[in-house]
């Protein structure tokens, strides 16, 4: 059944619910896709056979009348996430071979809920990266072309470009997705789909192969708006293996979706107005200015004065957690180990982390450790901290002005690979609009807008306050059905 | 202060003394992890997935811990930070999964405290008091076994994640006693809170010495810090040996480098490990996986109302209200077990016994413990069943050299003494009808000297006494027989 794959989460859903077609049809309709989809380079594992076992399981599980949230819905999962008994790598070669014995909270919730796992996504190397180029398997290729009639290979964005990739290519209905500094949004824009980080807190991070413990968040992207809140339900809530995870209940977020935005006021930060931000950003962001407006909202300008140091304190914070977070990748325990012959440990060390890590990863290694160094830890690691509770203050005093911000999700359309992959600071760049948020712990979602004059889509984020994901998922959602992106990529792989 | 002095060629020198303890929490899970923190098991058998460093795991702090470090500076009379973080402190090791220990740098959980110590038990005047910096909570490391394999080293990470104290005093002491002095208190102290076993030979507790010499009077010297030292003996033996090398050292021209270094049992002296040139750069910085630690109000009342009558306390009722010597009270009270076994005796034998009960415990007990090479744990001797030996001893049931007797079988059998004396008829007698028939027999048969006695050979009156006993198998109640020999010889 070939129109099966052209369904999202909650069609699926639906349609299991109500006798449409079968959850193993689904499942089997995905896993063909997904084997036809093997030259956009988008699954690192693919697990046809749990999902088919979670299918199987949902048509039981309707005939005796208790099917669960997601049941019937096949997902593919970010190789951030531990999966109990399927290779876990976060895109490193330092971890091939590793298979975890334990299943990460979030894809855990996740099967819980029903929802099956068609494989995992590739990503960029410990998700640091905004080209999904730093994975050691290779970039993954978005499904998107320039309509000029070239074919240059384009960016599905990263760090979750496999997971971006494989929605926008219908090789997923839903897939999970990780942000530490717009590793969610930007490819979600990329590839013209949604995807909303949560409230840091909200997911836990217990199996999530960490970056920077203090930004990590997990979150969906999807289709639509509405698919994300019914992800979202799933994967979030409290979990006491994370410290940092919020004791709080989950909203029913899909329940409540309302576009009806009369009584809100969205911000428009006049930071994010940058030099040498092509046109079509602007011109996107006008339109959801009148988007938002033609449902209600009251648009007002705000500020947010400590913007432009958003991108430079995240650049010392991420980097100087990650230092710290991947000493563990050591060989002695699990995954790559390099072993010179009459080698002693240090140079065990060394021979494991030169082979295991590739060059971005090591150069936020660097950056990390240089910073947190005696004599430099106050300049840099320090003086971040206090610039980042500046950001956070930002948001606190915005939010007596407005309900949610406004702005586009990047400063471009997605680029071709290669084209950046040797200049890290025009890298670094693309997260420019989507720091502040990782760096403040808020909600923000990207939402597809329109496409550029060489087709590409461009996505606009929605920032708000702290616990509020549903204002920002009906604001998405009113944003949605206004600007009616429809677009999606002719099938040439 | 202490006038403790190293006599080097040119002259007197002071040493300058400070100690990290390192004391593992009592507590059956580790600091981050559920993993069990039992003594000895199988390598690698008590290794959580959080302890192995898998990739996204996270710690999760033990409230238990917490609980013992905060009871532990309440018990040192310390600062209690109601706001305390972890941080990391980063470096490569085998014997580290992390890559970083969780420790406290920045905002311990425990901040200034002090610790009474008595260089003499029966003196008051010999007390000190030495400052205690702080208290943090860290993991502690897995152990690297380098003699599995022939050219590789095998990680056991049992040990990894679980709970240290590290209790890091001022450097207030000023000679080998006074830190001899200061481990001991300070283990007496965590083994009757129960937050530290103080078991050095299991590891328990083990401490890093810092040492430094100078001039009396003059401002510190440069100091060496010989790491984990884990006996008191060992201690005191590191300093004397680190400070005659310092003097030595300084004495023939040389300098004092600040440097870590090594306590070699075998050898009995300190070997350089590492300079402070060689030093890690331990890049902390605040542990992003956890929050800060904010103990409120009802947890520090319910810390504190759960803490033992301490050491000090305890000594100073003892001498008080008990009126025990000194000495006794300092015996009974320096470990928490003997002070438990002192009470539950007087509980069943009466306060108002409280020296006699001390006394024999310390004399007759102690004796005979050490004699058997047990300890007071292993005691055959119940404290309900030494309670009764000493109630028959006060009812008159028992002469002095019965109850010995009777303590003697109870230690080898350990049965109730009432039960001894009825089963072998160690009982005493006070019947004046026996006595005095066995009195009559003794003069008797001792005409000779019943004459001299008379003719005032008083010193003879014993040898009667000895005599009607021993008639007697000394169960005559020798008070009673005093009077009627007394009559008797008229």
């Amino acid at each position: 059944m070939a129109g099966l794959t052209d369904l999202g989460v909650a069609q699926i859903r639906d349609g299991v619910r109500d006798g449409a077609f079968s959850a193993r049809e689904v499942a089997e309709a995905f896993n063909a896709i997904v084997e036809k989809g093997r030259a956009l380079n988008v699954y690192t594992v693919e697990t046809p056979e749990l999902a088919l076992a979670a299918a199987d399981a949902a048509d039981k599980a309707r005939a005796s009348g208790d099917l669960k949230p997601l049941s019937g819905v096949p997902l593919g999962i970010k190789d951030l996430f531990a999966t109990e008994g399927v290779a876990t790598t976060a895109g490193s070669r330092i971890l091939e071979g590793f298979t975890p014995p334990y299943e990460s909270t979030v894809s855990g919730n996740l099967k819980r809920a029903g929802a099956g796992m068609l494989g995992k996504l590739n990503m960029d190397e410990f998700a640091m990266g905004s080209s999904n180029e730093t994975s050691a398997w290779g970039p993954v290729l978005s499904p998107w072309r320039r309509g000029d009639g070239g074919n240059a290979p384009l960016t599905p964005g990263g760090s979750s470009g496999g997971s971006a990739a494989a929605v926008a290519a219908r090789l997923a209905p839903g897939v999970t997705g990780t942000d530490t500094g717009g590793s969610i949004r930007q490819p979600a824009a990329f590839v013209g789909i949604a995807g909303i980080k949560p409230t840091y807190g909200r997911c836990s991070r217990w199996g999530m192969v960490a970056f920077a413990s203090s930004l990590d968040q997990a979150g969906p992207m999807a289709r639509d708006v509405r698919d994300c809140a019914v992800m979202l339900e799933a994967m979030a809530g409290f979990d006491p293996k994370d410290s940092t995870s919020l004791d709080l209940p989950v909203p029913a977020w899909e329940a409540s979706l309302s576009s009806d935005m009369r009584g809100k006021r969205i911000g428009i930060p006049r930071e994010y107005r940058i030099d040498g931000v092509p046109a079509e950003i602007d011109e996107v962001w006008e339109k959801g200015i009148a988007c938002m407006r033609d449902a209600g909202a009251e648009i007002v300008e705000v500020s947010l004065p400590h913007t432009k140091y958003a991108l430079p304190t995240y650049y010392i914070i991420a980097p100087a957690e990650a230092s710290s977070n991947l000493a563990r990748y050591d060989g002695v325990r699990y995954g790559l180990r390099v072993a010179p012959e009459q080698g002693n440990l240090t140079d065990m060390y060394e021979a494991t982390r030169a082979a295991g890590f590739g060059a971005e990863v090591k150069r936020r290694i660097m950056i990390g450790t240089y910073v947190l160094s005696a004599g430099f830890y106050d300049a840099y690691f320090n003086r971040a901290q206090k610039v980042r509770a500046l950001i956070a203050r930002d948001f606190e005093r915005v939010w007596e002005r407005c309900d949610l911000i406004l702005t586009p999700t990047a400063p471009s359309a997605a680029f071709a690979l290669g084209e950046k992959s040797n200049d890290p600071i025009a890298m670094y760049l693309n997260d420019v609009f989507a720091v502040p948020a990782s760096l403040a712990g808020l909600p923000a979602m990207s939402v597809p807008a329109g496409l550029n004059a060489e087709g590409l889509p461009l996505g606009l984020q929605l920032v708000g306050k702290a616990l509020d994901e549903q204002s920002v998922l009906n604001a998405g959602l009113a944003l949605e059905e206004r600007a009616g992106f429809t677009a999606r990529p002719e099938a040439w792989w | 202060m202490s006038d403790y002095r190293i006599h080097g060629a040119t002259g007197e020198w002071e040493v300058v003394i400070g100690l990290e303890v390192h004391a593992q929490v009592t507590s059956r899970a580790k600091l981050f992890s559920g993993a069990s923190t039992e003594f000895g098991a199988e390598p690698n058998t008590q290794v959580s997935l959080v302890d192995a460093a898998m990739p996204g795991m996270l710690p999760v702090p033990n409230a238990e811990c917490i609980r013992q470090a905060v009871r532990t500076g309440m018990a040192l009379e310390a600062q209690i930070n109601p706001w305390s973080r972890f941080d990391r402190k980063n470096y490569f090791y085998a014997d580290l999964p992390q890559g970083y220990q969780i420790s406290q740098l920045y905002h311990p959980i425990v901040g200034e405290g002090e610790i009474e110590i008595l260089l003499d038990d029966k003196d008051e005047g010999s007390a000190r008091r030495v400052g205690v910096e702080r208290i943090h909570l860290e993991q502690d490391a897995g152990k690297l076994m380098h003699d599995q394999h022939p050219t590789m080293s095998y990680v056991d990470l049992n040990r990894s994640g679980v709970a240290l104290m590290e209790i890091v005093s001022k450097p207030d002491m000023r000679s080998p006693e006074e830190a001899g002095a200061y481990i001991r208190k300070l283990r007496s102290i965590l083994r009757y809170v129960g937050s530290c076993d103080g078991n050095m030979e299991q590891g328990s507790m083990r401490a890093d010495v810092n040492v430094s010499v100078r001039r009396p009077g003059q401002p510190f010297g440069t100091r060496t810090e010989t790491k984990n030292v884990n006996s008191v003996r060992f201690i005191m033996a590191a300093i004397e040996y680190e400070a005659n090398r310092q003097v030595d050292l300084l004495e023939s021209g040389g300098t004092i480098v600040q440097e870590t270094r090594l306590w070699d049992p075998d050898k009995a002296e300190t070997r350089s490990l590492r300079s402070k040139e060689e030093a890690h750069d331990y890049r902390y910085f605040p542990d992003p996986d956890l929050l800060p630690v904010e103990l409120s109000d009802a947890f520090l009342a319910d810390c504190r109302a759960s803490l033992p009558e301490l050491p000090d306390a305890k000594r100073r009722r003892y001498e008080g209200a008990l009126g025990l010597p000194a000495y006794n009270a300092a015996v009974l009270t320096a470990e928490v077990e003997t002070a438990r076994w002192f009470e539950a005796l007087l509980e069943k034998l009466g306060h108002e016994h409280a020296v006699r009960a001390s006394n024999w415990v310390i004399s007759d007990l102690f004796g005979a413990l050490n004699r058997l090479g047990k300890a007071l744990a292993e005691s055959p001797v119940t404290p309900a069943q030494a309670a009764e030996l000493l109630r028959l001893t006060a009812d008159g049931t028992l002469s002095g050299t019965l109850a010995k007797q009777v303590f003697e079988i109870m230690l080898e059998t350990g049965e109730d003494p009432a039960a001894i004396v009825e089963a072998r008829g160690l009982k005493q007698t006070s019947d004046t009808g026996a006595i005095d028939k066995v009195i009559a027999d003794v003069l008797a048969a001792n005409a000779d000297k019943v004459a001299e006695y008379r003719s005032g050979k008083d010193k003879l009156f014993g040898f009667f006494v000895g005599q009607t006993m021993k008639a007697m198998a000394g169960k005559a109640n020798p008070q009673v027989v005093n009077e009627l020999l007394k009559k008797a010889l008229g």
